[in-house]
Formats: C-alpha cells, structure tokens, sequence
C-alpha cells in the first residue's frame, strides 16, 4: 500500500467527494419528486395514465442503467448539440456538461424505481385516514399533501432508505460521462500515478463510509416519526 | 436510417444479436457461479463456526457495500493478475485470464454476496422439524441439502433470486466499461462509428428489455411448478 500520491491529489479527491453528494442529493430530491405521481397515478383505477406510468417503470427498471445513462448523455447531447437554438441559448454550459445528464438520467432511474416502492405505500395507507380526512372536508389535494403522502412516506422510509444507497452506488457510472465524482478522481489518479489498486481501495472506503452515514440520517428520520407502535 | 440495424455488414443488427448471446452466456455462468457461492456462503453462515462466519459476514458486507462498477474495475484488474500471478506460482507458466472468464468470475463472485443473503434467509424459514426429521433417519449432509434443504428452500427463496437474476443481467453491462465486447459494447462501438447514438442505444436497450420481459416469464412459470407442492396460505 503506497500512498504517497494522497496529498498531491487530496484536492482532487475531495472535489469528487462533494460531486458524488450532489449526484446522490440531486437525483435524489428530483426522483422522488418525480416518482409520487408515478405512483398516484398507478393507484387509480387504470386509465391511460397508469398504463403510461407501469410502461415507464417496466422499461426502465428492464433496462440497465449504463445503457440509459449513454442514452440520455450521448443520444440527447448529440441532438443538442445539433440544435443551434439549443447551442446558442444560456443553458447550453449547462447541457454541455456530462453532471446534468447523469443526474437526468439517475432522477429517471430513481422515480421509477421509488415510484414502484411508493406505490405499494401510498395503497397500505389505511382507507379509513383517507375517509376521515375527506369527512372533515379536505380537498383532494390537501388530503394528499397532509395525510395520504406523509404516511405513505413513514411507511416506506425503510425501503428509501435502501433505495438511497442503491443511487449512491449507481453514481460512479456518472464517471462514464466524463463527470469527476469520486470514481472519476480515482480514475484519474490511476491513470495518472500507474497505481491501481490504492485509489480504488480508498474510494471504495469512502463510498462504504458516505453508505454508512445514508442509513444513519434515513435510521434518525425514522425515529423522528411517531409510529403507533 | 433501420437499414443500420440490418442483419449483415453494414447493418450492426447481427453484430448486436451476437453480443446479446454473449451478455446471456456471461450472465448464465456468473449466475450458476454466484448460486455455488451462495450456497457456500449461507453455509458458511450458518454451519455454525466462528471463523467462517465472519469470512462470510466480511464478504457479504463489503461486497453489497461497494459500488458495482468500483467493484467490477477493481476485481478485474486485480483478481485477473491475482490469478495469473498465483498460477504461473504454482508452475502452470504464464497463463493469462481471458476478459470472458474475468467477467464471469467478477460478476459471480458479486452476485455471489447477494445470493448468501437470499439462501440464508430462505434457509433460515425452513421449519426446523424437517431438517431434524432427515437427520434422524440418517441422511448423510449432502443427502439433506439435495433432498430436503434446497427443495424446501427454492420456493421461498425463488422471488428473491429473480429478482437478483434481472440485476444481474443489467450488471453485465458494467464489464463494457473494461472493455469487454458483450451488447452494450458492441452498441458503443455501432453509435460511435456510425454517430447515429440514440437509435443504437435505443436498439441496445431494446433488447435488454426483451431479455429481463423474457425472463419474467420463465421465473413465473418456474415459481408456479416449484410451488406447487407449498399449500397457498
């Protein structure tokens, strides 16, 4: 174990480290988001919706991610870059960098994979909350945002909780895109110091120690939320 | 523009097929792989010695921990050089690791660690008595497992290794990024040099699709046959 490159490369590493976190916070916050009406629309009673909603989840959860990942970063750039309206306009230095494909792309995986979990949430929410909230004259919304989603979310934190890790374990294909997290660092220190064991060892460390810290926050969420049991 | 996917040169449509054939095969041997190491390892967990206990507890954990691609970069470019180092030690010469068995054997020794938890879990739900009841009228170790424990076990453990099957078949397009020419390479290379991206990673997820629908089908039908002897609770 030679680890004499570290300092030299600390800078590098710590970029990647806070890369990493914003892939995973990102992708994160906008799957989810994206996922409730994903899975709302699967609990109705069918309908064009739901069948759009069980066709997106099926495609992309049979799919692998690596394949969406080059889809969304090298099929729509192309078409981007294509577009001189696109080229010109002031989100291009954004669209010219591979961090916000990666995180379309792991939003989608996300949605669709939380949406699926949701689903099974937002139905093992007792029918009898959903009848006394709309007794006391909640509109459909409110009952959604008061009662209906925050217990489907108690119900399932434990399944997010995996979910959460997962994502961040997805992240490192972001490194196949040219984006610098922590695997792209090691990719550049390997590449760049013929060591190659010792910079994947160690991210490998800090990755288990970021998975680590995930079920802590998710462990302290759900102690904060007041079961009946 | 489809005429690109066609079936011979200049279409890629074949070469696409093949590399399909080769993702299934990968997936297949790193399948069967992780299922003996699965085996072992729920053994190992549950034999009841200390010392392979907390091998297995190790191998598990850190596996599952880690990052697949992390995973898959490291024990290819470890493992094979492990190997070749350990064989030409032994006085086989110079061997060197195929990227085919590489893949394989990182993909099974990853599939490996999720199978341990799998088996373990469904071990575990086996009712005691039937175990017992194969040990009290002598059935030798072996006898047990082929004849009592795997029997009982499949039914309860069949959903969990689905699902780890469809992980399994997306993983192997990992090993494209070591270079290893399975589909998802073959339609890199078809997208790059034809610079038409979206309809070949289209085409490429497409079939990826087609497979994990596929084996959807066979594991219901598999679940249905296996469990037909389990009274429906």
């Amino acid at each position: 174990m030679d680890l004499a490159w570290l300092p030299k490369y600390l800078p590098l590493l710590v970029e990647g480290f806070w890369r990493t976190l914003l892939l995973v916070f990102w992708a994160g916050l906008l799957g989810f988001l994206l996922a409730i009406p994903i899975a709302l629309a699967q609990t109705g009673r069918g309908g064009i919706l739901a069948m759009l909603s069980r066709g997106f989840t099926t495609t992309i959860r049979g799919t692998p991610l690596l394949v969406q990942v080059y889809l969304i970063y090298y099929g729509l750039g192309d078409l981007f870059a294509q577009t001189p309206e696109i080229r010109q306009s002031f989100l291009w230095p954004y669209l010219r960098d591979g961090f916000w494909y990666a995180v379309a792309a792991f939003t989608i995986s996300v949605a669709a994979y939380e949406g699926e979990i949701l689903r099974g949430g937002f139905l093992a929410v007792p029918r009898g909350e959903l009848e006394a909230a709309r007794a006391c004259g909640m509109s459909r919304f409110l009952i959604l945002r008061r009662i209906w989603l925050p217990r489907a979310i108690q119900i399932t934190l434990p399944a997010l909780s995996g979910e959460a890790i997962l994502l961040l374990k997805s992240t490192p294909l972001a490194a196949t895109i040219t984006v610098i997290d922590l695997m792209g660092a090691a990719n550049i220190i390997r590449a760049q110091t013929f060591r190659v064991y010792e910079p994947l060892i160690l991210v490998a460390a800090i990755y288990i120690a970021i998975a680590a810290a995930i079920a802590v926050v998710f462990r302290l969420l759900e102690n904060r939320v007041p079961s009946p049991r | 523009m489809l005429d690109l996917l066609a079936l011979h040169p200049p279409g890629w449509g074949g070469a696409l097929l093949k590399g399909a054939v080769v993702t299934l095969e990968i997936a297949v041997l790193a399948y069967a792989a992780g299922i003996v190491l699965g085996l072992l390892g729920a053994g190992a967990k549950l034999g009841g010695s200390r010392a392979l206990f907390w091998l297995a507890e190790t191998y598990t954990t850190l596996i599952r921990a880690v990052p697949e691609l992390l995973l898959i970069i490291l024990l290819f470019y470890a493992g094979s050089s492990g190997i070749a180092a350990l064989l030409s030690a032994l006085g086989f010469g110079d061997v060197r690791i195929s990227g085919f068995a590489a893949a394989v054997g990182v993909l099974g020794v990853v599939q490996g660690a999720y199978q341990t938890e799998v088996i373990r879990g469904a071990i575990v739900a086996i009712p005691r008595g039937q175990i017992e009841a194969a040990r009290a009228y002598g059935m030798p170790s072996l006898l047990r497992l082929r004849r009592i424990v795997v029997p009982m076990m499949l039914p309860i453990a069949l959903p969990g290794l689905a699902n780890l099957w469809l992980i399994l078949l997306k993983d192997t397009a990992l090993v494209s990024v070591v270079g290893f020419s399975e589909l998802l390479y073959v339609g890199k290379q078809a997208a790059g040099s034809t610079k038409e991206y979206f309809l070949f990673y289209m085409a490429v997820g497409a079939i990826y699709l087609v497979m994990t629908l596929g084996s959807n089908v066979v594991f219901r039908l598999a679940e249905r046959r296996l469990r037909r002897s389990v009274p429906a609770v």
